[in-house]
């Protein structure tokens, strides 16, 4: 098993803070380190999950590989210094699977891999859904579903009137886009033609209760946000490959006319064999035995 | 002779006023016309942000211009800043950001349009929400003023403005406005109304007709409903021994329950809350419908002499 090095992500870093990362420009990552990076995500995720005995595996496991791949190669970000007026933004509308976004912070140095121990843990820096008070690189305090897009349209907004190249990253999910506002949000983004406004959709199809098309059938998502006046584009979100090139169709500058929409076909689960496609793992941590066989199917430790 | 004006008019005359600042945003939603935010629009429309009919959109756009470092002022009526209240719980008072939420055309004086548009319920909503300042002035320089003083705040805001006009008590007077103090209007030694909005001249006028029964009456405008003034409250208590409070929202959980709360944690007196008697409104005029809900004067004047009977 190849070494994950962190000292890759300190130069980027170094590199968005001089100011000389022009929008679009990938970080010198490569599509291996950026799955490795992946892979010890997905571990800090079981584990905070396993810990605590609570909170969201398996909407954490489906964007894992999309979020690790954002903030390795394209979010300009200083993580010494997280309150940088002039940051791209991040914001998990998705709130509930924060143990992904809480790995990716501790991976890119915003936060220590002990604060990931205090997941759901009373007075932790990682409360249970993302929270801007009190999570260092979190810029939107989310748990409330169909409310991140709208925040996200005014931080686009923001970096507009100050004439900022600087732009707001939203994730939602597919289960989220039952909820009204998502649509409000939609029609807004386009009217003001907001082209630095990146959403990528995890489409893992599993919702807290059941299966979206048991739960809500969604019908045509793609030609959805197309008839909303949204730049569309369909990826494989566990495909590194097919990640990057999705992240290459956000950053694109001819999709700079408006929002757009990066809809990542995902597994619910994705790399835990028995997390997979099953809805019980949604909201439920594993047992003794199921962490172990976790750890030994993401290479932690021999069978 | 009195000058009338509506109150939404100040909220208009002071977002133009404010927008010599570059980081103050207005929000619509369809409703700019209404609420008067239309000046500043015509004005600045590069910093006024259309959302359409869709208020809860509104809200969070503004969460997310205010986490950026602007302070936005969105406006609706009044009764549609109800249905974002999750927005503003878990977008905007939870992260304490500073986004400025008007609601015009308030409580039942607003009148034809019945009670779909009667919010009675803005008030007591807003107030138990943790950070969020909560405000109803009476008239429009009180509105201007306070709405001066919501950039310096440093957190959320609700204010209720209301659509038709009222009678103009701060002309020439606008240092003795501040956020979070009552403003004694008249003072009295036997029982103290302590009133918000549209129902403060009522108040007055009440207190006239007390007058002429031999009865003192203190009237006090409290046009910040959260914090509340309990300093001044403590004072009229130990003054007066008995209070009125007067305000063209639902009975429960308005002024008249936030009084309540702070009586009965302290000094207690005897209290009659004049307020929507817990029923939704109907079609008619504004004064009409002071009288069928029983706001108007002469009904805060018997309510002030049942509390002095209960010394």
């Amino acid at each position: 098993m190849r070494t994950y090095d962190r000292r890759l992500f300190a130069q980027a870093s170094k590199v968005a803070r001089e100011g000389r990362r022009a929008v679009g420009e990938r970080m010198s990552t490569s599509i291996e380190e950026i799955e490795e990076m992946a892979r010890k995500c997905r571990v800090e995720i079981i584990k905070m999950v396993y810990r605590a005995q609570a909170g969201h595996p398996g909407g954490s496991l489906s964007e894992i590989d999309l979020i690790s791949a954002l903030y390795a190669t394209r979010m300009r970000i200083r993580p010494d210094e997280p309150k940088w007026a002039d940051r791209d933004r991040f914001i998990l509308s998705k709130g509930h699977a924060s143990p992904g976004m809480y790995a990716v912070l501790a991976e890119m140095g915003f936060i220590s891999h002990e604060d990931l121990k205090s997941y759901r843990v009373l007075g932790g820096v990682c409360q249970g859904h993302v929270d801007s008070k009190w999570c260092p690189g979190v810029d939107f305090s989310a748990g409330s579903l169909g409310m991140g897009l709208s925040f996200g349209m005014g931080c686009a907004i923001a970096a507009r009137l100050d004439k900022s190249e600087r732009r707001a990253f939203v994730m939602i999910g597919d289960g989220e886009m039952q909820e009204g506002s998502v649509w409000e949000a939609a029609m807004a983004a386009a009217h003001h033609e907001l082209g630095n406004l990146k959403v990528i959709l995890d489409r893992n199809r599993i919702q807290n209760d059941d299966f979206c098309e048991e739960q809500m059938r969604m019908f045509d998502i793609p030609a959805k946000w197309r008839s909303f006046g949204w730049n569309v584009k369909e990826i494989d979100g566990h495909n590194m490959t097919e990640v990057m090139e999705g992240l290459d169709f956000l950053e694109a500058e001819e999709n700079s006319n408006g929002p757009s929409i990066l809809i990542a076909h995902t597994i619910k689960g994705g790399g835990i064999s028995y997390m997979e496609n099953n809805p019980s793992f949604h909201g439920a941590a594993p047992n003794d035995e199921q962490f172990k066989q976790a750890m030994i199917e993401l290479g932690e430790v021999e069978a | 002779m009195t000058r009338m004006a509506a109150t939404r008019d100040g909220y208009g005359q002071a977002l133009l006023e404010l927008a010599d600042n570059p980081k103050v945003v207005v929000l619509e939603a369809d409703l700019g016309k209404s609420t008067k935010s239309l000046h500043f629009r015509k004005a600045y429309p590069d910093r006024t942000v259309s959302c359409g009919i869709g208020e809860q959109n509104m809200l969070l756009v503004g969460a997310g211009l205010a986490s950026a470092g602007y302070i936005p002022f969105a406006s609706t009526f009044a009764i549609f800043t109800e249905r974002a209240f999750e927005q503003m719980r878990n977008g905007v008072a939870r992260p304490n950001l500073p986004v400025h939420l008007c609601g015009s055309h308030g409580g039942t004086h607003t009148g034809t349009d019945g009670s779909s548009a009667q919010s009675i319920e803005d008030l007591a909503i807003f107030r138990t929400l943790p950070n969020v300042v909560v405000m109803h002035p009476c008239d429009d320089v009180s509105t201007r003023v306070l709405t001066m003083q919501l950039p310096a705040l440093g957190q959320p805001s609700y204010m209720r403005t209301a659509r038709n006009k009222t009678p103009v008590l701060y002309d020439g007077r606008e240092d003795e406005i501040q956020i979070g103090k009552g403003i004694v209007l008249k003072e009295g030694i036997d029982v103290a109304i302590i009133a918000c909005g549209v129902l403060v001249s009522e108040a007055l006028k009440a207190a006239e007709t007390l007058s002429g029964k031999g009865v003192n009456a203190c009237v006090v405008d409290m046009h910040t409903l959260k914090p509340l003034d309990g300093a001044l409250i403590d004072r009229l208590v130990a003054q007066c021994g008995a209070v009125v409070t007067a305000e063209d929202h639902n009975i429960i959980g308005g002024l008249g329950g936030a009084v309540a709360e702070h009586l009965v944690s302290n000094q207690p007196a005897p209290l009659e809350r004049v307020g929507v008697p817990d029923r939704f409104g109907e079609s008619g005029q504004a004064d009409e419908m002071l009288e069928v809900m029983q706001l108007s004067a002469p009904h805060i004047a018997a309510a002030a002499e049942k509390a002095i009977q209960r010394k």
